[in-house]
């Protein structure tokens, strides 16, 4: 079993800082790592390939010092790992961005192509199913679990208030959501063959063979019109009264506003 | 692609078992707003089996006309099934703008849709707007775990299409007298187009009301403490008749369950009123709260963001204003 795992270098933004004189978001000395949906979605693969046996090619869409990341997958155990860097693939939306992952995906063997649900600097969980559909696969998001059946996949997806058992014939895009594996950590023997034996291939818009019509800022129908930091509203009261008092001011508060 | 042949603002009407969907009626509401800003049609996009109940719902709540697709092959969501019979229907009537609940159903199928019809996509929106030169819909959207806010426009490409955060909207009051036009499409759809096969469809069963619909919410974050001291919050939200939820810290210790967690990683929630205890404010819960009509924190830290965003920031320990708050409010009631 051939499977892709599609991953994204992000900054950490448990770690961004709003500047507070600024308002902006202070990025410097923000330590990237692979997206925490993308690493499920390598974990399960790996754990597949413990399993039932599979290759595993990680391929990522990003600037020259994603190969970080891509390394770490590596010596996570995937056997192959691409870049696709290309100033040309620069200022791309979801669309744009599908269409040179997909294009990357034309060149490569799968049954399974596997992202994270979503990336969490951009929150949008749509490059996976774009991706589907440029390469006209099934796709299954939110996955919780995976086994393999014959022919294919059975696979849960989750919902809101449960989840759903599916069955799926490969090619299959899933996307993975965090309940669905712990990811491990790198070990001893892969980040020696990593640097020993493997490295990480760097394809460009023409190695991919896209359309450039539809990379990078070209390719994007939709721009960023303005962006701002999130102000808090300023009013309100502070109170800072005994336990007793406060109280009493609240609930008259509260019966005031008709909301007991 | 002739912009100018574009019309009509459409929203996807989310149902599911039969039942439509919370989000169905909050895309509504919006989208009335934005249908008449740009005067146009508002169209709920109706895709099921034994629809009829439904319909009604719909135009109750705003819709000038209901599309919809009935088959015994589309009472359940697959997305195979969905996008070919929303995206048949956008490429023969042209909507200049779709709107899609990003639930996680909704989430699945607006890139599906989006990709097959090239054109842009923004997710998660949580203000829409009408640009007045242009008329180009604006669609605002947190990013950075709600850190950022980004205005994104889909200037050259039509339908606009966004997918629209639960909680944010508000529905329109019910008007059962309002008349509309409904139009049933005929259904091309195949066994054979649909690649998943659905086993089994698992409620887990939740005792806990569902936070995002709460009026009132008492949430507990790292200052609560433990487990046990969540009681407090628990007798007051049942005095009030309201629900317990939770920072991401709360739900990370185990406090409470994942399912009423409040912010950008849990849930948006617009109740009347939301008591934070305990809550330091990051801006991730802020993200998630911060519409609520009224709302009281309760902390040590006068500091404290949330203090910032409460209309009434009280100095002190929950555990002992809680007690006060639930005393004070017997007494009102007993008067």
């Amino acid at each position: 079993m051939n499977i892709v795992v599609c991953l994204k270098q992000v900054p950490d933004t448990n770690e961004v800082k709003i500047d507070p004189k600024t308002g902006t978001l202070i990025r410097e000395g923000v330590p990237s790592i692979i997206n925490p949906d993308d690493k499920n979605a390598l974990e399960e693969s790996l754990r597949l390939k413990d399993e039932h046996g599979a290759h595993v090619t990680v391929i990522s869409m990003g600037p020259p010092q994603a190969e970080k990341a891509l390394r770490e997958a590596l010596a996570m155990g995937a056997d192959e790992a691409i870049l696709v860097s290309d100033r040309a693939f620069a200022g791309a939306d979801t669309l744009a961005t599908s269409h040179a992952l997909a294009a990357t995906l034309r060149k490569l063997d799968y049954d399974v192509v596997f992202a994270g649900r979503q990336a969490i600097d951009g929150d949008t969980a749509q490059v996976g199913p774009e991706i589907a559909e440029h390469l006209n696969l099934a796709q299954i998001t939110y996955v919780e679990k995976v086994d393999i059946i014959q022919g294919g996949l059975k696979v849960r997806r989750a919902w809101e208030d449960g989840y759903e058992n599916i069955e799926v014939k490969t090619p299959v895009l899933l996307t993975a959501i965090k309940e669905l594996n712990e990811p491990r950590y790198m070990n001893i023997k892969n980040i020696y063959d990593m640097f020993q034996n493997k490295e990480v291939k760097v394809w460009n818009a023409t190695d991919i063979g896209a359309d450039v019509a539809l990379l990078g800022l070209k390719g994007s129908p939709t721009k960023v019109k303005k962006s701002m930091t999130k102000e808090p509203k300023g009013k309100g009261e502070l109170i800072d009264l005994p336990a007793n008092e406060a109280a009493l001011y609240v609930v008259s508060k509260l019966k005031e506003n008709h909301f007991i | 692609m002739n912009i100018a042949d574009y019309k009509g603002v459409w929203v996807f009407a989310e149902q599911r078992d039969g039942e439509l969907q919370k989000i169905s009626f909050e895309l509504l509401g919006k989208g009335r707003e934005i249908a008449d800003k740009l005067g146009e049609k508002l169209v709920a996009v109706l895709l099921g089996d034994k629809t009829d109940d439904m319909v009604k719902e719909l135009v109750a709540f705003g819709a000038d006309k209901v599309i919809v697709a009935e088959s015994p092959l589309l009472n359940h969501f697959t997305t195979d099934a969905y996008a070919k019979v929303i995206c048949d229907l956008a490429n023969d009537k042209k909507p200049e703008i779709i709107f899609i609940g990003a639930t996680y159903l909704g989430r699945d199928l607006g890139p599906r849709v989006s990709a097959r019809l090239s054109t842009g996509l923004t997710a998660d929106c949580t203000s829409l707007d009408i640009e007045e030169e242009t008329k180009n819909l604006l669609m605002t959207r947190p990013a950075f775990g709600g850190n950022l806010m980004a205005t994104i426009v889909c200037g050259d490409h039509r339908p606009q299409m966004a997918t629209i955060r639960p909680g944010v909207f508000e529905k329109l009051a019910e008007d059962k007298t309002r008349k509309c036009e409904i139009e049933k499409v005929t259904v091309n759809l195949k066994e054979s187009d649909i690649r998943t096969k659905s086993l089994e469809v698992v409620k887990v069963a939740s005792v806990l009301a569902d936070i995002g619909e709460a009026d009132i919410i008492v949430s507990g974050g790292r200052g609560v403490g433990s487990k046990e001291n969540f009681s407090f919050l628990e007798k007051l939200a049942t005095n009030l008749d309201g629900v317990v939820g939770g920072s991401r810290a709360a739900v990370e210790n185990g406090w409470v369950d994942k399912s009423v967690q409040v912010g950008q990683t849990g849930k948006t929630v617009r109740p009347t009123v939301y008591i934070a205890c305990g809550i330091s404010g990051a801006i991730q819960h802020l993200a998630g709260m911060s519409d609520s009509d009224f709302i009281i924190a309760i902390n040590k830290d006068a500091t404290a963001p949330i203090m910032k965003v409460a209309d009434l920031a009280i100095v002190g320990d929950y555990s002992k204003v809680i007690p006060e708050l639930i005393a004070h409010i017997n007494t009102l009631r007993n008067k």
